[in-house]
């Protein structure tokens, strides 16, 4: 392998070799120097200067409701997955592996702020208030999403790649344009940020850039939060980049950093940092949360195909939430019976999620026709009428 | 009443209904200082301030993907594309976010987002500057597509569109946008998504819209000259269309040419075709026949005289409709 610092980004006269480019972009287990990181694989707390103080509230109580959090929302996932191979879902998204990535910076999000999710996003709506079974929906093709983007301020999921980093950015236009940001601290009704999700693949995506350029020309508190998990379905990261992602955001005038994704302290740190900054008027922000898709990409796939058992096992020593059970353990003295409530909870969860799913009725007919316009069109007015007489034509209705 | 350009009635009736909602945002490239490549937008910008009427970066997949995401926050922009052929990086935020976020939300977030498209040929420009794309976006639901042909349509028209909840593709006639006659400022001529009968006749019905109802209508006062009488309607809205008065119409003349810029094929004029068909098949005498620019790519502007359709391949349709 030849020495990565042979070749020096920026430097006209230099060309990357394979080797540099993967050496950037995952070439260590630590994901490089510069990532941002609070808690080790090991469970070991470690001080990060800069994002210190972004975590510094967060005592034992609040690091074992993270840990819940990751444990509920994996354990929801799990549920979804053999949901699906049951028949009862037709597809299935898993987190699995990004839980840190996605608690982390749904707790750093405030009520007031805004979130745009891609479709994996099942930790982010989970800290946004949305229940699991709200997820189902989508998943067992009798809704697009049923929540109150309004009210609960997230957007429904995006499964066009990249849109919604366009989306997203108008949003938080709209958030500047109200008079909405840059306030006095703590006064929620002038610190507004938007968060947008999505992830390494995105990245090649025209509205990402266009998002990120748009971001940058009105100063839109928008923090950017791509998931690096490191395979776009079976697309590895360096037929998307030769730079790692962070350091893109240099080349349209705003930070960019790389936290470790499996560390939901350090996420949790480096989100409410950036949504700082966002709220206080320095937005945009890019957030490279480096993290591993543990499972396939949906249940239709297939990673064995084309990524090797190694790489899996090398992540799992880096398991986002058992690295903090081991840091609750061993540095906070936190007993079995805390761990085994967690898991009790989890399992009633996975549970409701079950029977919700099972009871969920098809949508009648018209569902089809429903709320394509805010006046009806005369047009699917009359398809609509017609295929109900058609449909109740049959005997008994059905 | 004031006679008035096409681009000055729009640029009134963006202004109108600025006034009217603070929550009008106008927004394109060179929109502002500019006042747009057209000026429908002179001057918004210096009486509205940069927050409203937005030069944004030349980008149109980032116009229409930032307006939905203005939409989401309550504001109600209105788009400008430059041309007609610049429209497609754009058209994967229109139909993929744009016309399905109130289906996908199920009512929760409406998109109350007009596109305003500048249209068609005849003005000897460079290719992408003169098509006609509307069929494109008819096909696609979640949209309502118009095309105005006059300065009191424009007026109205834009103001209407404005108010609705639902994303409008606003097609403006860009050969004529220079174009005077009279506005009523005062009253509406006909809600935004109604055809028009602008010109009463007994044997043979036309039906057009955009830059063609005046190609039409000279058509018709030609026709005269020879003892014709033609029905001119404006269809102004292209979906969802209002086929109501042809129907009508049709069934008193027995006769219809449908004429457009736009390439024949699985088009708005097909689907005139498809419903007269249905409609009034009893009353039909000659098929439906129509006149529109070719199956091709739009042409080299030294040949567009050729592809457009003019008052004579209308009144040859018409004759040949009535020869049937």
């Amino acid at each position: 392998m030849s020495d990565p610092q042979a070749w020096i980004p920026g430097d006209p006269r230099s060309r990357p070799t394979r080797e540099n480019i993967l050496s950037g972009l995952r070439g260590t287990d630590s994901g490089g120097a510069d990532l941002v990181q609070m808690l080790t694989p090991e469970g070991v707390r470690v001080r990060d200067e800069r994002f210190e103080p972004y975590a510094a509230d967060v005592d034992v109580a609040a690091l074992k409701d993270l840990y819940r959090d990751m444990v509920l929302v994996r354990r929801a996932d799990r549920e979804g997955n053999a949901l699906q191979r049951q028949g009862q879902l037709g597809i299935w998204v898993p987190l699995l592996g990004q839980e840190a990535a996605q608690i982390g910076a749904g707790r750093a999000l405030a009520p007031q702020d805004m979130a745009f999710p891609s479709y994996r996003e099942h930790g982010v709506a989970w800290c946004r208030g949305i229940d699991p079974t709200d997820l189902l929906g989508i998943f067992r093709g009798t809704d697009n999403g049923s929540w109150d983007p309004i009210e609960t301020r997230s957007h429904l999921y995006t499964i066009v790649t990249g849109n919604q980093c366009l989306t997203a950015t108008g949003y938080a236009m709209g958030q500047l344009f109200d008079s909405r940001v840059g306030g006095s601290p703590g006064d929620t009704g002038t610190n507004e940020a938007t968060m947008c999700f999505f992830g390494d693949g995105a990245t090649s995506q025209g509205d990402v850039h266009e998002g990120f350029v748009w971001a940058a020309a009105y100063d839109a508190p928008v923090v950017f939060y791509c998931q690096n998990n490191q395979w776009a379905i079976s697309v590895p990261l360096e037929k998307q980049t030769r730079v790692p992602l962070y350091q893109r955001a240099r080349g349209y005038g705003f930070p960019g950093i790389r936290v470790d994704g499996n560390d939901v302290l350090a996420c949790l740190a480096v989100s409410r940092w950036a949504l700082e900054e966002c709220r206080s008027g320095n937005g945009p922000v890019l957030i490279e949360a480096f993290t591993y898709r543990m499972d396939s990409h949906t249940t239709s796939d297939d990673a064995t195909r084309y990524r090797l058992a190694d790489e899996v096992e090398l992540w799992k020593l880096k398991d986002p939430i058992e690295r903090v059970r081991v840091n609750l353990v061993r540095e906070h003295g936190v007993e079995p019976e805390f761990f085994a409530d967690v898991d009790a909870e989890a399992d009633a969860l996975a549970e409701r999620l079950r029977a919700f799913c099972l009871a969920m009725p098809d949508p009648p007919p018209d569902r089809i026709f429903s709320e394509v316009y805010a006046d009806p069109s005369p047009q699917v007015e009359a398809q609509k009428a017609e295929y109900l007489a058609y449909h109740a034509s049959f005997e008994g209705g059905e | 009443m004031p006679q008035m350009t096409i681009a000055k009635a729009l640029g009134d009736g963006l202004r109108a209904a600025m006034e009217r909602d603070p929550k009008v945002l106008v927004m394109g490239e060179d929109v502002g200082k500019l006042g747009g490549v057209f000026r429908v937008t002179d001057g918004l910008q210096k009486d509205f301030g940069e927050q409203r009427v937005l030069d944004t970066p030349l980008s149109e997949s980032g116009i229409i993907g930032t307006a939905v995401g203005l939409a989401i926050r309550g504001y109600r922009p209105v788009c400008e594309i430059q041309f007609d052929g610049f429209v497609f990086p754009g058209y994967d935020q229109i139909v993929s976010q744009l016309a399905k976020v109130r289906f996908r939300s199920q009512g929760k977030v409406p998109m109350p987002v007009v596109v305003r498209i500048p249209f068609g040929g005849g003005i000897g420009a460079v290719e992408h500057h003169s098509e006609s794309p509307e069929s494109l976006f008819a096909h696609v639901a979640g949209l309502k597509v118009v095309a105005c042909s006059n300065a009191e349509d424009a007026y109205w028209m834009i103001q209407q569109a404005v108010e609705t909840d639902d994303p409008v593709i606003f097609f403006e006639p860009k050969r004529r946008y220079w174009e005077k006659s009279e506005v009523d400022t005062a009253q509406a001529p006909a809600p935004l998504l109604a055809s028009r009968v602008l010109r009463p006749g007994r044997q043979v019905t036309v039906a057009c819209y955009g830059p063609l109802v005046k190609t039409c209508l000279e058509a018709a006062t030609a026709a005269e000259a020879d003892g014709l009488d033609l029905e001119v309607i404006d269809l102004r809205a292209l979906s969802p269309l209002d086929l109501g008065p042809v129907f009508e119409s049709v069934r008193r003349t027995g006769h219809l040419v449908v004429v457009s810029e736009a390439p024949s094929e699985s088009s708005v004029t097909s689907e005139i075709a498809a419903r007269v068909q249905q409609e009034c098949f009893y009353s039909l005498e000659a098929p439906v026949l129509r006149v529109t620019g070719f199956d091709t790519p739009y042409p080299p502007s030294a040949c567009e005289e050729d592809f457009l359709p003019d008052l004579d391949r209308v009144l040859d349709a018409v004759d040949r409709s009535l020869a049937w």
